[in-house]
């Protein structure tokens, strides 16, 4: 993307007009209440800078690299291919599975490296912006939606990893395939929710960011990335389905490579998703006003 | 129709500063501090703290600034400025009271905030836009200007970590300059760099004055405030102590605050003495052994120390720290290193001889304390004397030389051609 001076058209030109802030309009400044809610009139005046953060990050993300967004498409291949090696290969899950197990490691690996690079560089996002946060205002809460925002670039361009796999293994979508965008939007949920979470105690307990690469290794786990959903214990499944991401995963995979939907797992975890993003975001709110404080 | 821009009423903040750290003592103490220790950092983290540990930044201060006003607030280090910007400017939010801003608000603590080292300088200036607050369609409207301003064509597409300093600084400036605030908050960072750009950062603010923005303004320069300020405000102790027009309240916080440092006969005895052995009594005197608050530049000074009886053991010494105006140790001296002087246990009374002295016009003050050098301190007496240098001219030009402007010490110079 570029930006070029002397680059205004008419309908930006018009823009001017609509004053920043409203005319006139007082801006109280008090002690923060108990409970305070998402300004969502203000995070739409602030909608620009959510994208130049956006821009910044995706922007200064692969500079100075070689490959650049190649990475992007390196990642999950890489990982996809090791795992395929080692379970698949030598673990013997591939037995387990439908159809080709790279391509069915491959379709579980593209939201979870998504989830697992946007929690990181969300959780992480804050303390990296401290010299934002000590001297200007805007709501915080863009630094972590920024971070997680940009890593879906990633994300699109793991598609067209996966639309060339499907075309080798020769497997077509279905007409499930429709589905994919409700799975694609409950990780955004699910990742913008334990992202901003993790952010928000980074800030104040530094030991977070230490405890979050072991918590990332072990939600891998315990998520149908390797594995199909089906070798869970029926008694345990409801239990699993807790995990956000077990549902969103394995429907997910359901929407790509088709198969029975399993509709309970999805139905929990599309409710623990709505939780933990509320929550989330309810923590954010809490301490964000002491940010600038103690970062 | 009320015509204020800001309404400050009643504002506090109180920070949780770190509570002070016990030492160990005993293998099995510091055993246990390093199994408890992580529940009480959890708590002071989470925010439980004692009263011991809480103290007020800024309390009950209520101010009213009409549109149009250029507000200076000055005051020592520590009296509150910072934290009144940062509520003011949405950083950190009040404990008690509250401000009301009408108008669209723009606050500049430092220039170049989020300027990112890897984008290039057309970049930065469509972030650090964003991020003081301009619209896209605004900044690429200005975005000649900006650059024009710097005088950056040549390079506003090289990434600014190529960049010299000076060049970041007149490209952030530029952008900032280019804002368009009704009301302005302004940390006293615009007066950092090189004496063009501070000129040309007053001469902006000059024209925020004359076009009838509202302009808050924080700076240790009274000199400043005095020429760009409509009204001024000194803060002290987290409190505003003193209002009205800038020439007086300046005038008023030099005399007090050179009132507060020195004492004025160059003899003081301690007010609140702790128990134990403790340093009672202070003099200064000149050269003729007359004991003054008043110095020139170049003068001998004596420093007359008594403690208050026996102490603990032999072999320790005295420690001097020498303080500016703005509460800045300058210079420090001590008896054990530097002269290899060590006290008996039955002296009482300690001399130092000093100078000549090489300080500009301006207040200092002394604080002392006695101990074993680098092992135990018995007493620590902050700030106990004070004194003036009244006339600094050590190069005889007839000039004074004063630390308002020039710093606080003059060093011997020669200047020679080299060729």
């Amino acid at each position: 993307m570029t930006l070029k001076a002397g680059d205004v058209r008419d309908d930006t030109e018009k823009m001017l007009v609509v004053p920043v802030s409203p005319a006139r309009r007082t801006l109280r400044l008090e002690p923060p209440r108990a409970w305070q809610m998402l300004d969502l009139a203000e995070l739409r005046d602030y909608r620009e800078l959510l994208f130049f953060f956006v821009w910044r990050d995706v922007k200064v993300r692969y500079k100075q690299t070689v490959l650049g967004a190649l990475w992007a498409v390196i990642q999950p291949l890489a990982t996809t291919f090791f795992f395929s090696l080692l379970f698949g290969r030598f673990g013997g899950m591939s037995r387990q599975v439908p159809g080709p197990y790279a391509l069915y490691v491959f379709v579980g690996m593209m939201p979870w490296t998504f989830f697992s690079n946007a929690v990181v560089l969300a959780a992480n996002s804050l303390v990296g912006s401290s010299h934002l946060i000590t001297k200007v205002y805007f709501p915080r809460i863009l630094i972590p939606v920024a971070a997680i925002a940009s890593s879906l670039v990633d994300f699109a361009i793991s598609f067209f990893v996966l639309a060339i796999m499907m075309a080798i293994y020769g497997v077509a979508p279905t007409w499930r395939i429709v589905t994919l965008p409700l799975f694609v939007a409950g990780t955004i949920v699910a990742a913008a929710g334990s992202g901003v979470l993790f952010a928000a105690m980074i800030v104040t307990y530094r030991d977070v960011r230490h405890a979050l690469t072991f918590v990332m290794q072990l939600w891998l786990f315990a998520s149908p990335v390797l594995y199909t959903i089906d070798i869970i214990p029926p008694q345990y499944r409801l239990v699993y389905a807790i995990n956000p991401l077990a549902g969103m995963i394995s429907g997910f995979r359901t929407s790509v490579l088709g198969g029975p939907f399993p509709l309970d797992v999805v139905l929990i975890s599309t409710i623990t998703t709505v939780v933990l993003a509320t929550v989330g975001i309810r923590y954010f709110l809490q301490v964000e006003r002491r940010f600038a404080d103690v970062i | 129709m009320s015509s204020e821009a800001i309404v400050i009423e009643k504002l506090g903040k109180r920070y949780t500063i770190g509570a002070p750290q016990t030492r160990d003592t005993t293998l099995r103490e510091t055993v246990m501090s390093f199994v408890t220790a992580p529940w009480q950092r959890f708590r002071h983290l989470a925010g439980d703290s004692s009263a011991a540990t809480r103290f007020w930044a800024l309390q009950d201060v209520s101010v009213r600034v009409d549109v149009g006003e250029v507000i200076g607030i000055v005051g020592p280090n520590g009296a509150g400025k910072s934290t009144l910007l940062k509520i003011l400017s949405r950083i950190t939010p009040p404990t008690t009271g509250f401000v009301d801003l009408t108008g669209r608000v723009s606050s500049l603590l430092e220039v170049g905030t989020g300027f990112h080292p890897e984008l290039t300088g057309r970049e930065n200036v469509f972030l650090n836009g964003a991020i003081l607050g301009m619209y896209r369609a605004e900044i690429r409207r200005k975005f000649d200007a900006i650059v024009a301003f710097a005088e950056l064509e040549k390079f506003i597409d090289t990434p600014v970590k190529h960049y010299s300093s000076g060049m970041f600084v007149r490209l952030a400036f530029s952008v900032a300059a280019h804002l368009d605030p009704e009301i302005l908050i302004v940390d006293e960072v615009l007066s950092v760099g090189d004496l063009h750009f501070r000129n040309r950062c007053l001469g902006r603010m000059q024209d925020l004055r004359g076009e009838g923005r509202t302009v808050l303004f924080v700076s240790h320069d009274l000199t400043s405030v005095r020429q760009l300020c409509t009204r001024a405000l000194l803060l002290n102790g987290g409190r505003v102590v003193d209002e009205g027009a800038p020439g007086d309240v300046t005038r008023r916080y030099e005399q007090q605050h050179h009132a507060h440092a020195a004492a004025r006969t160059g003899a003081v005895d301690r007010a609140h003495p702790p128990r134990g052995y403790h340093l009672r009594r202070a003099e200064l005197r000149n050269a003729g052994g007359a004991v003054t608050s008043r110095f020139d530049a170049g003068d001998m000074m004596e420093i007359h120390l008594w403690a208050s009886g026996r102490a603990p053991e032999n072999s320790y010494g005295v420690e001097f720290k020498l303080l500016n105006d703005d509460d800045e140790v300058i210079s420090f001296g001590a008896a054990n290193p530097v002269q290899k002087t060590y006290y008996q246990a039955d002296d009482q009374h300690f001399v130092c001889r000093l100078g000549p002295l090489p300080l500009t016009e301006g207040a200092y003050a002394f604080s002392f304390s006695v101990g074993v050098w680098n092992t135990e301190r018995w007493d620590s007496w902050s700030k106990a004397v004070g004194f003036t240098i009244e006339r600094c001219d050590l190069f005889h030009t007839g000039h004074g030389i004063a630390n308002v402007n020039d710093g606080d010490f003059v060093i011997h110079q020669q200047w020679l051609t080299g060729n």
